[in-house]
């Protein structure tokens, strides 16, 4: 923490109207991140920036947004989700092994079951018992990919299948270039983002990540606010697996795990303050999509795996660490 | 008789004001009652073993903890020492004292890196670590490609087996003296008391003159050199070094908040945690031997951890309404 230095600012007019003018569009240069990365992709591999290919990323990245979103909105209220990524192996996973019974829409509702019961329970530890956020996700994320291999066991002989309704939505595109997904993720993240900056519960979530004493003290009922929250944030994580195993086209009981760290990392360096309070859904939706085009970027430098990991890490926080400093103004 | 009451009123002190470690302590020693009667021949040797190197996190993870921070990258430090040091000591088997010497500085040095770039970034401690989490991962693989090496035996003597009677295993002497020697100095000491500090109110630590910065710094190198004891434990009990991280971050957060660290920092010790992984290990190898699936006992242990959180958080609750 540096102390609170004096309000001078030796710099030259110009260059603080732009940071100001920056700051108040924290968009701006997270947009620019990321046509400079597609920019570069297109440099180092000339040719591969097709419609097919912005088809293919935004396949990736939309179940990669939607966790996300469950991020971006436990984040808002100074929260965290640890689970959406097990939850979202699990939806899939329910849903590839029940729809041969019960059929695609069936088994694909059945699958947000236990996602929701899992939100619930998050919920019900962070709201009304006041477990830290971190330790309820993580500890519940153990508790789903234990129970996931115990029903993978139990179901050896069933055997897994994703329907073609599922893979249609998740892996095809309408008129070469607009994934089907977005028929879905498009009304999905106008709710998301209408709701969290016009609706009343959008605003409690601002209000109560930025100073939680204080809502309560105003009549808030913080605790019922974040049981709805993780609620929601299960469902979607549910959802996101739901996409995933269509992008795939098969599902194993951990799918979608590795999407945990990513998840964390778009919502960060779309602006979302992870203390809560500050930040929106529009930022991690880049976020999802920089990310996306920053693993194929990885994959067309042909960088082995260590090399990948390494500059993945680096990047994310050279770009929290740049995108803090904008923000933050002076 | 003075002496005695005095000592008494001490052990009563230490007793009220560590109510929770002592609390998991007698928990502990009741698991491992009925562990012995499920199964006769078990000794606390294999506990010790197996729990080894993520008691080394758990104590890593509850210094940076008790400072206010986090460290997420605690499993790929952990494998990336574990490989260095397999490597090292399959090249130049005669130099392993030496080797096991640079591994606790490499330790400490990837600890203030982190800590450094949380003090110049400006960035949240659990988004740089998380960051370092990929970036150490990937230093791991670089080191070595797929799992290979070897380790010293002097290594593997000295954390297994027993010391004297049954009832003491090497592994936990080891534990217990290198915590020991590395952190009741410490916490004495003026950097012990700053890192408390600055967990606890790090705007009132810095009004009070405390080094914010410099205190951060050194409570990650320290965290690091943990992790690196742990890598080095890995290391011992495999014979070999892997490069891809194991559970151990889950685990280390899991023994902290079972060992009554509070995540918003500045409360809580490091005998706390480590009894938290022993009763993570005792619950463990219980429901192995009343014969469960391994997949079944991940579920209830987790489902033992989310009981014992919401009550610890209950508890907590109804003491401050009180």
């Amino acid at each position: 923490m540096t102390a609170d230095a004096p309000a001078m600012d030796p710099r030259d007019g110009t260059v603080r109207v732009a940071r100001v003018w920056l700051r108040d569009r924290p968009l701006v240069p997270l947009l620019l991140l990321l046509v400079g990365l597609v920019g570069l992709l297109e440099i180092v591999q000339p040719g591969i920036v097709s419609a097919n290919w912005v088809a293919s990323t935004m396949r990736f990245a939309i179940p990669l947004a939607i966790l996300a979103a469950c991020q971006t909105m436990t984040m808002l209220t100074g929260g965290i989700d640890l689970s959406v990524a097990v939850v979202a192996s699990m939806s899939a996973y329910v849903m590839a092994t029940t729809n041969s019974e019960f059929g695609w829409l069936g088994a694909s509702l059945l699958a947000l079951v236990p996602a929701a019961v899992v939100g619930l329970i998050n919920g019900i530890g962070v709201g009304l018992f006041r477990v830290h956020p971190l330790i309820m996700t993580i500890s519940m994320s153990l508790v789903v990919s234990g129970a996931v291999n115990v029903y993978a066991r139990s179901n050896i002989t069933g055997g897994t299948r994703v329907p073609s309704e599922i893979t249609d939505l998740g892996g095809q595109s309408l008129l070469g270039f607009l994934p089907n997904s977005l028929l879905l993720f498009i009304p999905l993240a106008a709710i998301i983002l209408v709701a969290l900056r016009r609706s009343g519960y959008g605003r409690l979530l601002y209000a109560v990540g930025d100073n939680e004493v204080a809502s309560r003290l105003a009549g808030v009922r913080v605790g019922w606010v974040l049981v709805v929250l993780y609620l929601i944030s299960g469902i979607l994580a549910g959802v996101a697996g739901l996409i995933y195993a269509g992008v795939i086209g098969s599902a194993t009981g951990r799918l979608v795990d590795p999407f945990l760290l990513p998840s964390v990392a778009a919502t960060v360096i779309g602006g979302t303050s992870i203390f809560g309070g500050r930040g929106g859904y529009a930022g991690s939706i880049v976020g999802a999509l920089i990310l996306t085009v920053l693993v194929t970027f990885l994959n067309v430098m042909q960088a082995p795996e260590a090399v990948r990991q390494i500059l993945f890490g680096a990047i994310i926080l050279a770009v929290a660490a740049a995108y803090t400093r904008i923000t933050e103004g002076n | 008789m003075t002496q005695l009451a005095a000592a008494r009123a001490g052990l009563g002190r230490w007793a009220r004001g560590d109510s929770w470690t002592v609390g998991l302590m007698v928990i502990f020693v009741a698991l491992f009652a009925l562990t012995k009667i499920l199964r006769p021949t078990y000794g606390l040797d294999a506990l010790a073993i197996a729990s080894l190197p993520v008691a080394f996190a758990a104590a890593g993870q509850a210094i940076v903890v008790i400072s206010g921070g986090i460290d997420l990258s605690i499993g790929s430090v952990m494998a990336l020492t574990n490989v260095v040091a397999a490597s090292l000591l399959l090249s130049y088997p005669e130099l392993s004292v030496p080797i096991v010497l640079f591994v606790l500085l490499v330790g400490l040095l990837i600890g203030a890196v982190n800590g450094v770039l949380v003090v110049i970034s400006r960035v949240p401690d659990i988004v740089v670590t998380l960051a370092m989490l990929f970036v150490w991962a990937g230093v791991a693989l670089l080191v070595m490609g797929t799992p290979g090496g070897a380790s010293t035996p002097w290594l593997r003597e000295i954390s297994s087996g027993t010391l004297g009677i049954e009832l003491i295993p090497r592994a936990l002497v080891v534990l217990l003296v290198i915590v020991g020697i590395v952190w009741i100095p410490l916490r004495r000491s003026r950097l012990g008391l700053s890192i408390y500090a600055i967990g606890s109110n790090r705007l009132a630590a810095f009004r009070s003159g405390v080094n914010v910065e410099g205190t951060k710094i050194a409570a990650y190198a320290l965290t690091g050199f943990f992790a690196s004891l742990g890598g080095l434990a890995l290391t011992a009990s495999t014979g070999i070094g892997t490069p891809i991280p194991g559970p151990y971050l889950l685990l280390s957060v899991a023994a902290i908040v079972l060992g009554g660290v509070s995540l918003a920092g500045g409360r809580g010790g490091l005998l706390g945690p480590i009894v938290g992984i022993y009763i993570l290990g005792i619950i463990r190898a219980d429901l192995t031997f009343i014969g469960m699936e391994p997949a079944f006992s991940t579920v209830i242990q987790g489902v033992i951890m989310v009981i014992v959180v919401m009550v610890g958080a209950y508890l907590t609750l109804r003491r401050r309404a009180a």
